[in-house]
């Protein structure tokens, strides 16, 4: 791991392609985001916030610029090295939470463990003490569909964290949550990120739950506006 | 572990959608397997005849007849152990629809070329001192409920009037081919009752079975044969017996592949029915395959899914349809009487289906799981399931 910031963004930028015609979303950003911040990134729909989370997160590639975490170029990753990478050293947490519907909580939040050398009983045992961190632990026998959004989302959070990766990246994690459990969560967020130092990027459009964020970074048509 | 957890949990999330699909493997393989059994059944005949027997039949065509003293003649050719006269009688028992091949033969040669009929010893005596005598098929004998001693009458058609048999003997199967369904009598009753009746059609042979002491001389003592009577009145043309048999079946090739092609197509049929299926279910799961492509899992783990899953429902569907395909394919052989006289599934035909199951489910998979695997993560995390 580097000395500098966890992220550092320079001049990135990012364009789709669409129906033959070049669609900028992205406009030389520059931006450090320091290991062990919760920073919010917000912004009005198109700003082009989830793009740069995505970009972060290692599952779109820029167009131009510099993008290191962790001091790697991860633009220069091939995709089969992206994957390894993303498999260590990033946790998602999605508005839908994104779980398998055939597996239980306790297999869901397993998922990311079978990509690394681990004993059955190892594996058992950090989906236990995750589970118990997200308070679910009466619960891991249960499918998603047997479990409320709020639940949902924190089996996600339990799967992010379950590999112990260097940052989370988390898209409108409560977006789909009604208030009390969307309060939930991020209580559960800030925890991760007090207690455990886990850094933490998140997109969101709500202003309550990007109080919860140390820092809040705008975007409005690409563009960083607080710079 | 969880591969396969997943591969079958995934496989039971729309039972219906799955339950309907094996269905269709199992009727669609039972079909495939139950029409190959029936070409099979086409080529039994050939499939059952031995190297070392030849058959000689007059060169314009099978109707005609060949005189009888050629059975002298043949006798003579060097590398000729055995001479048979035989002819094809098509008599009708009680009513047509009970048909079964019937043939006149010389009885002591006609039998030792033919090892694969075995006979009980005082049987075959009983026959052999007995002039109205048969033999018959154990398949025959149980169709028809014939018991030793039963009387059998036939109406003749080639050879008209009412002839009568009692059955002395009944042969059993030596080989997974052999014809049980059979039925052989005298030669010389035939002929003698002929004389008796038309006098012009006695000392008429069909065909002449014969047997050689060597297979590899068996293309030069045919050529031998059809030699010793070319520019007769009676030319030959001696094959051996699966060229002859083959012969027969060439004559209705035309319905045998029309068969095999109905095979295939009800095949291609449940490959389309299968690469639908695999194509709404991966559309259906695109969000969670570029989540599993996000947490790290390579493409080649998300396509393995598809096939695994293609393949878990083809492999039960087919399982099920090869099961099947024996009971089903005794039943079929009980309906249709001596019309079959070997029915039996092979083992080719069970590979053949194995062999068709996975392609099927690797063809119905392919697309789907190139999608699947090669999809972006930003586009497939966008898609609805």
């Amino acid at each position: 791991m580097s000395a500098g910031p966890l992220v550092e963004i320079r001049n990135l930028s990012k364009s789709y392609r669409r129906g033959g015609q070049v669609v900028p979303v992205l406009n030389d950003i520059t931006l450090d985001i320091p290991a062990g911040a919760f920073v919010a990134l917000m912004g009005p729909s198109g700003s082009g916030k989830s793009t740069l989370l995505n970009l972060i997160a290692g599952i779109d590639k820029p167009n131009g610029g510099i993008l290191r975490v962790g001091g790697v170029d991860i633009a220069e990753l091939s995709e089969a090295e992206l994957a390894d990478w993303r498999a260590e050293h990033v946790g998602f947490i999605f508005q839908f939470y994104n779980l398998m519907p055939v597996l239980t909580a306790f297999e869901n939040i397993e998922l990311p463990l079978l990509l690394l050398r681990m004993s059955t009983a190892d594996r058992k045992r950090r989906v236990e003490t995750a589970l118990d961190m997200v308070s679910l632990s009466d619960r891991m026998e249960h499918y998603p569909s047997e479990l409320s959004g709020g639940q949902q989302q924190r089996v996600a959070i339990a799967r992010a964290i379950i590999t112990d990766p260097t940052i989370l990246v988390a898209d409108e994690p409560t977006g789909d949550l009604d208030r009390a459990s969307a309060e939930d969560i991020l209580g559960l967020m800030d925890r991760m990120n007090a207690e455990l130092g886990k850094t933490i990027i998140m997109v969101t459009h709500d202003p309550s739950a990007a109080r919860h964020a140390r820092t809040v970074r705008h975007l409005e048509k690409g563009v960083l506006t607080d710079e | 572990m969880h591969f396969f957890k997943l591969i079958l949990r995934n496989a039971l999330r729309h039972k219906l959608r799955t339950g309907l699909t094996v269905l269709g493997f199992v009727v669609a393989f039972l079909s495939f397997g139950l029409l190959q059994t029936i070409v099979d059944a086409w080529y039994a005949g050939a499939e059952g005849a031995a190297p070392d027997r030849l058959i000689t039949r007059n060169a314009v065509s099978l109707v005609v007849p060949l005189p009888l003293h050629y059975r002298e003649k043949i006798r003579s050719v060097e590398g000729v152990k055995t001479v048979a006269a035989a002819n094809w009688f098509a008599g009708v028992y009680q009513e047509p629809k009970n048909f079964f091949p019937q043939f006149a033969v010389d009885p002591a040669p006609y039998f030792s070329m033919f090892p694969e009929y075995r006979i009980a010893g005082d049987e075959f005596r009983a026959f052999l001192r007995d002039r109205k005598g048969a033999v018959v098929g154990r398949k025959l004998a149980q169709t028809h409920g014939w018991k030793i001693g039963d009387a059998v009458p036939l109406k003749g058609t080639i050879f008209p009037g009412n002839w009568e048999f009692v059955v002395r003997a009944i042969y059993d199967a030596g080989e997974a081919k052999t014809d049980t369904s059979q039925f052989f009598f005298h030669w010389d009753y035939l002929n003698e009752t002929m004389r008796a009746r038309a006098p012009l059609r006695a000392n008429q042979v069909g065909i002449f079975v014969i047997s050689v002491a060597d297979v590899d001389r068996a293309a030069a003592i045919s050529e031998a044969i059809d030699q010793q009577f070319r520019n007769s009145i009676a030319e030959t043309l001696t094959e051996t017996e699966q060229a002859f048999q083959i012969g027969f079946v060439k004559q209705t090739e035309a319905i045998v592949i029309a068969i095999r092609i109905v095979s295939f197509v009800v095949i291609f049929i449940m490959l389309a029915v299968m690469a639908n299926t695999m194509a709404m279910t991966a559309r259906e799961r695109m969000s969670e395959y570029a989540t599993l492509k996000a947490l790290g899992f390579p493409p080649s783990y998300v396509s393995a899914l598809i096939f695994g899953e293609s393949l878990a429902i083809a492999g039960v569907g087919c399982a099920i349809g090869v099961g099947l395909t024996f009971p089903v394919g005794n039943w079929f052989a009980q309906q249709m009487g001596t019309l079959f006289p070997v029915f039996e599934v092979s083992g080719e035909t069970v590979a053949l289906q194995l062999a068709c199951a996975v392609a099927v489910a690797v063809i119905a998979a392919a697309l789907p799981a190139r999608r699947a695997a090669r999809i972006r993560i930003v586009e497939g995390l966008r898609a609805i399931g």
